[in-house]
């Protein structure tokens, strides 16, 4: 479709190679009071995590809200600078490049955002928002930027005479696909979609999700996918890693996770969606957590999870759990993890 | 759907046994004259509700889910919105009765839960303020007295220490307490009609879970009536006897949950349910989408609105471009406005739709 990828890749990508590494990544936002602005404390939004995306997967951040999901991603694209920790992408440190430096591997990694309503200008026509990363990047294309505009538009299933109209023309799932359109220009590798489909209806929601898997077999894509729609992240995800109050408690396989979840919070979350089954009504063993996520600002010592957990006992306030891998591909932050196989998991704490 | 004129007329202020039901509301239309053209965001619906059941009203966006319920309670600013039609609550009619009438209304006869808590809540005043002015507009008491029905209500919906956060302000509240504070305000005059707009539609899933508990848990309670109006299939399916799924304003299928779940008729019924991922069952490899997108409530397709986007549309012989389809019984109170004869539609659920779900 468009010659977005001319000079770059010369070697030829394999699946199933890592990606991106996040090593140690934290995200600290200081809190500044009085006349000195002095720091009074700091809101730990990401605070240590450590993952590996692999080429053409799908890894899903899920959590509730506050617990850091959306941050990780401006980390990964680099929309925000981290605190401390490090950031691999493809061999290279991205932790701490500058802006200008930062610009060429844009072409690489480029965000989806959930509102497709806040993040399309709405002055510009839908041609020039598309086509706003070919002149950012000063990528030459064969046939001219107009050409691959339309062509970037046929390809998300909008019709290439939208070129002139301006958002407020669409619905929510077109400009959701424009969002989409642009975040392909240039042929990205790696895509963070900040809860792409959530602010979707139902029966759009399911042909966003179609389109954004057809894309990936397509272009070979790698998606970190951040949403908290536990049955969307089932459809989408290879890996899905479960984060509670800026760290990583759970992470795993797809199928690992929602047949065997390990972590209390994990076993909570399931049982906590709604099931559209009547004969399950009322009948579905609920874990009803207490109360609501604590602040961020003061999180309870060691594990963090403590607070709201029915199997917390006094390790749990004093030791910090460390992300293990109980099973192959299965790692778990929790001293009493349920769905052991062996009890000798147990002995190694 | 129409009743006999004459019955309509015989003194609809009085508390005369109409119907049967509670809550009964029939052929009801809002329509908002705009520079563009009219918007029939609500154009025919009728349902009856009974005390201690729960009805669940399902549609997309700009279904005339909101709007139906902003009729009832009386909330569409006088000279916007045409609204014709007959709202019973318990025998009075709520169309022609006058604002102030129905004013006295809200509050302790119907009360209303909405999708955003902070939105509904004034900022400049404490939590316990507002469920006091709610409190004392319908019962006589000092304010001591309400300020501690206040405490128990806030106690009541799980807000812990009561006593000290009744003098709290919205914002200072997380999301899922502001919703309880809300539900609280709303039950704070024990209404007997409580109508919950995407209540939990902006929480989290737990946090979701408690709520839904709650508003159950307090129904039981109050032997109140319930509508829940929500896009989210499993929250209808945890807590509706009843579902209504409307589209373009009107509905499309009416049935107990079972009917909805089990055995839907509507392919637009069929569309919802095949484009939502299930957890409960094997994940499958594609979802399948309704294609195209919503009608512009300006200007509905001809004959059954939903015609540009479904599948069997061909199967009518054009009678789904040039009729409106009728809602009608398919036995058991299952109401479905379809043109599909019982034959295709059965073969269409038992070999497309089943299957695949």
């Amino acid at each position: 479709m468009t010659t977005a990828d001319t000079e770059s890749t010369p070697v030829v990508p394999k699946i199933g190679e890592e990606i991106l590494s996040v090593d140690g990544l934290v995200k600290h936002f200081p809190i500044r009071k009085g006349v000195l602005q002095r720091q009074v404390g700091a809101v730990q939004a990401v605070d240590g995590l450590t993952f590996n995306v692999t080429r053409g997967e799908t890894l899903s951040l899920v959590g509730e809200s506050g617990c850091g999901k959306t941050t990780t991603g401006r980390l990964l694209t680099r929309l925000l600078a981290p605190t401390s920790g490090k950031i691999v992408f493809e061999g290279r440190d991205i932790s701490h490049l500058g802006e200008g430096r930062m610009r060429p591997l844009r072409r690489d990694v480029q965000m989806i955002f959930q509102d497709p309503y806040g993040s399309l200008n709405p002055r510009h026509t839908v041609g020039k928002i598309v086509g706003a990363p070919f002149r950012l990047q000063h990528v030459k294309t064969e046939h001219g930027v107009k050409r691959a505009v339309q062509e970037l538009l046929e390809l998300v299933g909008l019709s290439p005479e939208h070129y002139n109209r301006y958002p407020h023309e669409f619905s929510g799932g077109q400009r959701q696909r424009i969002g989409i359109a642009r975040t392909l220009a240039l042929r990205p590798k790696l895509i963070v979609a900040d809860e792409p489909v959530s602010a979707l209806d139902v029966s759009i929601q399911a042909q966003v999700v179609n389109l954004l898997e057809d894309l990936q077999e397509e272009f070979d894509l790698t998606y970190v996918m951040i949403a908290h729609d536990l049955s969307v992240v089932r459809h989408v995800s290879d890996r899905v890693a479960v984060m509670y109050l800026g760290k990583i408690v759970e992470l795993a396989d797809r199928v690992d996770l929602y047949e065997k979840p390990m972590h209390p919070y994990t076993v909570a979350l399931l049982s906590a969606v709604p099931v559209p089954d009547t004969k399950r009504k009322g009948k579905q063993e609920r874990i009803r957590l207490q109360g609501d996520v604590p602040s961020p600002i003061n999180p309870p010592p060691a594990c963090r999870f403590h607070t709201r957990c029915w199997k917390a006992q006094e390790i749990c306030k004093t030791q910090e759990p460390p992300l293990v891998e109980l099973k192959p591909g299965h790692q778990t932050a929790c001293h009493f993890p349920e769905n052991v196989e062996a009890p000798a998991a147990k002995a190694d704490q | 759907m129409t009743e006999p004129i004459e019955e309509v007329q015989d003194a609809p202020v009085q508390r005369v046994e109409r119907g049967e039901a509670f809550l009964d509301v029939r052929n009801l239309q809002v329509h908002f004259p705009t520079d563009d053209g009219v918007v029939k965001s609500v154009d025919g619906v009728s349902f009856k509700l009974e005390r201690g059941k729960t009805l669940g009203i399902v549609g997309e966006s700009g279904s005339g889910k909101s709007v139906t319920s902003l009729s009832i309670m009386g909330l569409h600013p006088p000279g916007v919105a045409k609204i014709s039609g007959q709202i019973f609550l318990d025998g009075q009619d709520l169309v022609s009765s006058s604002r102030e009438e129905v004013r006295l209304l809200r509050g302790k006869r119907m009360a209303m839960i909405f999708q955003d808590p902070l939105s509904a809540m004034h900022p400049f005043y404490t939590v316990g303020r507002q469920i006091i002015e709610a409190y004392q507009v319908h019962n006589e008491v000092s304010k001591q007295v309400a300020r501690k029905h206040a405490i128990e209500m806030l106690d009541r919906v799980g807000i812990p220490q009561p006593d000290r956060r009744v003098d709290a302000y919205p914002h200072q509240f997380s999301g899922g307490m502001r919703q309880r504070a809300m539900i609280a305000m709303a039950l704070s005059c024990d209404p007997d009609l409580l109508i919950a707009d995407e209540p939990t539609t902006a929480l989290d899933v737990t946090v979701q879970a408690q709520i839904l508990d709650l508003i159950r848990d307090l129904q039981r309670e109050f032997n109140s009536a319930v509508i829940i109006i929500t896009h989210d299939l499993g929250v209808v399916a945890e807590l509706a006897d009843d579902i209504q799924v409307m589209y373009a304003g009107r509905a499309a299928e009416y049935g107990t949950a079972e009917d909805i779940f089990d055995r839907p008729q509507h392919p637009y019924t069929w569309g919802l349910l095949g484009s939502m991922p299930r957890i409960d069952r094997e994940r499958s490899e594609r979802l399948i989408p309704i294609k195209g997108t919503p009608p512009s409530l300006i200007n509905v397709p001809s004959g059954c609105a939903f015609n540009p986007r479904c599948n069997y549309a061909h199967l009518n012989d054009g009678l789904s471009q040039t009729e409106r389809p009728e809602l009608l019984d398919t036995g058991n109170g299952h109401l479905v406005a379809c043109h599909l004869s019982p034959q295709n539609r059965r073969q269409a659920w038992e070999t497309d739709i089943k299957p695949k779900l």
